[in-house]
């Protein structure tokens, strides 16, 4: 059996054993739960260990399966997974401008950070210490910055650009630490044989150092990719954006109890939307292939 | 990296961007009262002092001695890769930081650092490249220089489908590739095994010959130098310094032949003798 197969064969299997479990259990669960420590007569006590099975908390993979081809919303309206492709293919967009910006401004602060040490001491903290402030908190402030932005100058300030670069600002950390690690990974012989050429630093990072940071660069590329759609779906959430897949996901999050398989539309978007992301990744490696001999086929 | 500025007159030339013409009188190196200290966390570490050396032209001048006796980092600061810090280098009457601009010389060392992304031909071409030769007559040099290592049929493979004798092989082309007059060498065959290491020793003493050009090579194999060098400059470490010049006079006959006559063995043992610093005495001689 060749690789491929063998590969394809893994991928059914995993989501297949995904289906099983959720099938088995709520076939064989309780369908109230398992809650203990609760007081009789008292609502919502206690603390629920295992999740409810009926079909309101866990529908059937097949319902789920069979609500992405029923109206969205009723009536004469479009399937719902005509909506959730609309829904996704926005967010993905956004997603994608907001890699860019990442990745240009990722590999800016890398190049930057390797070439002057200095710079590294400064900026690395604070590059880190950016990541740990709350997406939740930060997002309505990026937005609300754009708006005053566009007053002042007079122009309208879109919101899929507050999300963009919402998402950019998830993306840029993994691009500036690969390309950080990246360019200061070729071996020092390589290094002097283009000192020994008269080389200067344009041509030696041109025909060295980025050749050579392509192994790091690829999985940096793949997590700002990751990244930048996790960013994405948030911000839309947080600011309030229509027409993305976050919100989709909300509204009808709204209203399971009246209809539990049609959220599980947009979760199936999002996640088709981060594996399309990190396949795209993929794609540029696979151009980039030269790049990575010696290395693992991965 | 070390200083860019530690000549005058690299600036200048860099700024017009004409390689300064070489003295065709002047010896290929020439070195007066060279010496390198590091600063290391006990003090000064002297690496090398009072170097004192001189090589013609065509010329073949091997570097041996221990570990430690400073012949790699003499051969750094010849290429300019590191600064000295006193003394004068000057390679073909020129400042060594203006004839590593100018690419007066090549080099080559242990390892063959070939860039693994590049094909064989596109590795011999990176220094052409470099110096903006235009792509026809750099295709038309690798052809040249393909031969001359007897490589042709694979100039469209990749480094990691060589073997490490055919990888040095590699960057030995790659050495000559913009014609230096001076081959600059860190024990290029350090790394091989014995068969593969005669084989090339005998080729690079051909390719030597052929091109005229003068040889600086470290190694730590005395039988090495002797059947390459004219001359083998015999070294000493703590401080590292020159402490014999060995002059080996075997002619342009660089064959197999001449590892088995008497005088290529006299000339081993007269550099094993100056590196000893006695005389080796014999069995069963009085």
């Amino acid at each position: 059996m060749s690789r491929r197969t063998s590969a394809i064969l893994w991928g059914v299997l995993g989501v297949l054993a995904v289906v099983l479990l959720w099938e088995g259990y709520k076939a064989l669960g309780p369908a109230e739960g398992v809650v203990i420590g609760a007081v009789p007569g008292e609502a919502g006590s206690g603390v629920l260990i295992l999740p409810r099975t009926h079909d309101r908390a866990m529908p059937h993979v097949w319902d789920m399966v069979a609500r992405l081809f029923a109206p969205t919303s009723g009536g004469s309206t479009p399937p719902l997974w005509v909506s959730v492709l609309g829904a996704a293919g926005l967010t993905l967009g956004i997603a994608a401008v907001g890699w860019v910006i990442g990745v240009v401004v990722g590999g800016v602060l890398g190049a930057l950070m390797q070439r002057w040490r200095l710079l590294e001491w400064g900026l690395l903290p604070w590059i880190v210490v950016s990541q740990t402030v709350p997406l939740i908190a930060f997002a309505p402030i990026v937005n609300s910055m754009g708006l005053q932005l566009g007053r002042g100058g007079g122009f309208e300030w879109p919101q899929w650009v507050s999300v963009a670069v919402i998402a950019s600002y998830l993306a840029f950390f993994p691009v500036a630490i690969g390309v950080l690690r990246g360019l200061a990974a070729p071996d020092r012989i390589h290094l002097d044989l283009l000192r020994s050429y008269a080389a200067g630093y344009g041509a030696t990072l041109w025909r060295l150092r980025l050749p050579a940071a392509v192994p790091y660069l690829l999985p940096a590329l793949r997590l700002a990719a990751a990244n930048a759609v996790v960013g994405a779906v948030v911000a839309e959430v947080s600011i309030g954006m229509r027409g993305g897949i976050g919100r989709m996901l909300l509204q009808l999050a709204g209203q399971a109890s009246a209809d539990p398989a049609a959220p599980w539309g947009p979760t199936f978007g999002a996640i088709a939307l981060g594996l399309v992301a990190a396949g795209s990744v993929a794609l540029l490696g696979l151009g980039l292939r030269r790049y990575r001999r010696g290395e693992a086929t991965a | 990296m070390s200083t860019e500025s530690t000549t005058g007159s690299g600036a200048t030339t860099r700024a017009t961007g004409v390689p300064s013409a070489a003295d065709p009188a002047a010896p290929a190196l020439r070195a007066t009262g060279v010496g390198k200290s590091f600063t290391a966390r006990k003090g000064e570490v002297v690496a090398l002092t009072g170097v004192e050396l001189e090589v013609a032209p065509g010329e073949f001048v091997s570097l041996i001695g221990p570990s430690g006796c400073g012949k790699s980092t003499l051969l750094r600061l010849i290429a300019d890769l590191d600064a000295p810090t006193s003394g004068e280098l000057t390679i073909f009457g020129k400042p060594a930081h203006q004839a590593r601009l100018d690419q007066d010389y090549g080099i080559a060392f242990q390892q063959a650092g070939l860039l693994p992304w590049r094909s064989v031909g596109a590795n011999i071409a990176l220094p052409l490249e470099l110096h903006g030769v235009e792509r026809a007559a750099r295709a038309a040099r690798v052809a040249e220089l393909a031969e001359l290592v007897g490589l042709t049929e694979f100039v469209d493979r990749h480094p990691d489908e060589l073997s490490g004798g055919m990888q040095q092989r590699v960057a030995i082309a790659r050495s000559l590739a913009a014609k230096p007059r001076l081959l600059l060498m860190d024990e290029p065959f350090g790394a091989l095994d014995e068969m593969t290491r005669e084989y090339l020793q005998s080729e690079l003493a051909r390719i030597a010959a052929e091109t005229g050009a003068a040889v600086v090579f470290v190694t730590h194999s005395i039988p090495e130098a002797v059947f390459l060098s004219d001359r083998v400059v015999v070294m000493s470490p703590r401080p590292g310094r020159i402490t014999d010049v060995v002059a080996t006079p075997l002619g342009a006959r660089r064959d197999d032949g001449l590892r088995e006559s008497p005088e290529y063995y006299a000339h081993v043992t007269a550099v094993r003798e100056a590196l000893h610093g006695t005389p080796t005495h014999r069995p069963g001689e009085p």
